[in-house]
């Protein structure tokens, strides 16, 4: 398999605080990874600098092969990444099927001439509505988005982000804010419409169990650093791991924790 | 019926009764109507930038280049038709919107009001210093055609009438075509929220320079019908009054329908007429308890009336 997306020596400042301190990661296609670690590891930093949002204090993200460190975020989606929120961003006043279909004729312009294309349009219609099927929203396409219940917001914001046809698809907590009884299936909703399209995912997740299952490997944060990256199984064992990603409770472990 | 058959269904009969009315109308209906409409038409752009989450206090900037534009283009150029006059307004605002949009569309809220509002401002400054464009006095214009037929002749005296009802009408289908094709979606979704946009792949301030573009090439179209219905301009047509009028409309008429900014437009022509006239001394008073009373009882606009009747029946 060949690399994807791979970034190097990745570092982020700000001011007296190290976000992100020589982080070199690299995505091999078609593959499943988590990114595990406690809060201010620096998982949604990490996410910013792939996707533009954030410029690195040094470092470089190359994007099969080319380099697109700094590039703006819608750049950077263009070119075949793409991003979902821990906190749904989705647009509020439009319907379940409106959003969609936002996303999927930005796709289609981008194809197309820019004006000669702002007319007459038919393909977005039809794949909105199997998006619909595929991610089980059918019952919500026509209600705002601003009155859907949580998960359905989540569950929305991640088939946005699959809308534009990623090749690299960054999930940031896909199941927070989901209740611990529909993280499974939520999971295996969102994977199984994403594996259909072959897209490399990278997650950032809290929950091991949901970890262990998914991911066939797991590249773990703390302070900023990368300090495991493998299979699940190992990392998990990890001793830095456990004492400051999956907070085993010995007493001296306890403060790393948070 | 798909909802853009529906539309086209509703303003091809409003178009037809506006034409049919025209023989019967009494002279100052068919002007009340005619400034309505065209001033309607500014309003229509409005009704796009505030679907896009802004509002703009300097439309009557491209109200008057608009009407400059047509004015300088039947003395200088000597086209006599009304057709291409109007063309030519509605270009030379859409087109001085293409170059303002550079600046403008980097700002939002108050901030985006508050510059389009002093562009308006130095237009109105330049246009009272400038003694070839009648300074203060402004000049007149007028059109000795309406698409070949003469303004004196018995169906040529409708045209400054036919004209504008015609603009109204492809503008307000051609902006409904609009806001329901791909770039068009994007107005609302830069208006929720401009972050995923991004994050979809589209440039936000491309869509907010399009449709400022868009808007300024609808109030120079009616600047020009102003200025051909009225056969004078003058710099008031950029003074912010001027502007806050238009969002006075957009306010009154709603963001609803793109039939919404006409309705609202005759409304508060025939408000102000009927006010000046029993109540000359406050006629303000009277529309502006009218704006109170909308903005309390239907913050939709006077078109949720409309809707609201069609989802109680559906």
């Amino acid at each position: 398999m060949s690399t994807i997306l791979e970034t190097a020596g990745l570092t982020k400042v700000f001011g007296a605080v190290t976000a992100a301190s020589n982080i070199s990661v690299a995505l091999e296609e078609d593959s499943i990874v988590g990114l595990i670690g406690g809060n201010g590891a620096g998982k949604t930093t990490f996410l910013n600098l792939v996707t533009g949002y954030l410029a690195p204090t040094s470092g470089t993200v190359r994007f099969q092969g080319r380099d697109i460190t700094g590039l703006a975020p819608r750049r950077i989606t263009r070119l075949g990444i793409c991003r979902s929120f821990q906190i749904p961003q989705v647009f509020d006043s439009l319907t379940t099927y409106e959003n969609l279909l936002v996303g999927l004729g930005i796709v289609a312009l981008g194809r197309k001439a820019f004006v000669g294309s702002a007319l007459g349009d038919q393909e977005p219609e039809q794949v909105a509505e199997e998006m619909l099927e595929r991610f089980r929203l059918r019952e919500y396409r026509d209600a705002p988005a601003s009155v859907l219940p949580e998960g359905v917001r989540k569950l929305l914001d991640i088939a946005m982000a699959l809308a534009v046809k990623p090749k690299v698809l960054l999930l940031d907590e896909p199941t927070s804010g989901v209740s611990a009884d529909e993280k499974f299936a939520l999971m295996d909703l969102v994977l199984g419409a994403i594996r259909a399209d072959r897209v490399t995912v990278l997650f950032v997740e809290h929950d091991m169990d949901i970890v262990r299952r998914y991911t066939q490997r797991i590249v773990a944060f703390y302070d900023g650093k990368v300090i495991a990256d493998g299979a699940p199984a190992a990392v998990l064992a990890d001793a830095g791991v456990r004492r400051f990603v999956v907070g085993d409770v010995t007493p001296d472990a306890a403060e790393g924790t948070c | 019926m798909t909802p853009s058959r529906q539309t086209l269904g509703g303003l091809a009969a409003a178009l037809v009764a506006t034409l049919a009315l025209a023989p019967i109308l009494p002279k100052w209906a068919l002007f009340l109507v005619t400034i309505s409409l065209a001033k309607g038409l500014v309003v229509l752009g409005l009704l796009l930038l505030m679907r896009t989450g802004l509002v703009s206090f300097g439309q009557g900037l491209y109200y008057a280049i608009g009407a400059y534009a047509a004015g300088t283009a039947a003395d200088v150029l000597k086209l006599r038709d009304a057709l291409p006059l109007v063309l030519v307004g509605t270009a030379a605002a859409a087109g001085v919107a293409a170059l303002l949009g550079l600046l403008l569309a980097r700002y939002r809220t108050i901030f985006f009001a508050m510059l389009s509002l002093a562009f308006s401002m130095i237009l109105y400054g330049l246009l009272v210093r400038t003694p070839a464009l009648g300074s203060t006095d402004g000049f007149n214009v007028a059109a000795r055609t309406v698409l070949g037929l003469d303004v004196a002749g018995p169906v040529g005296r409708f045209g400054a009438y036919g004209l504008t009802a015609a603009c109204a009408f492809v503008a307000a289908l051609g902006l409904d075509r609009f806001l329901r094709s791909r770039l068009g979606r994007l107005a609302p979704a830069v208006r929720d929220n401009e972050l995923r946009v991004e994050y979809m792949g589209a440039s936000v301030r491309n869509v907010v320079h399009l449709n400022l573009v868009v808007a300024a090439g609808l109030a120079g179209m009616g600047g020009a019908l102003t200025a051909l219905t009225v056969g004078h301009i003058d710099p008031e047509m950029a003074y912010w009054t001027t502007s806050g009028e238009f969002v006075f409309v957009a306010i009154l008429s709603g963001t609803g329908s793109v039939a919404a900014p006409f309705a609202g437009a005759v409304l508060l022509e025939l408000l102000r007429s009927f006010a000046y006239e029993h109540a000359p001394n406050t006629w303000q008073l009277v529309v502006g308890g009218a704006m109170l009373a909308v903005i309390l009882f239907l913050p939709e606009g006077l078109w949720s009336l409309f809707l609201r009747r069609k989802g109680a029946r559906a």
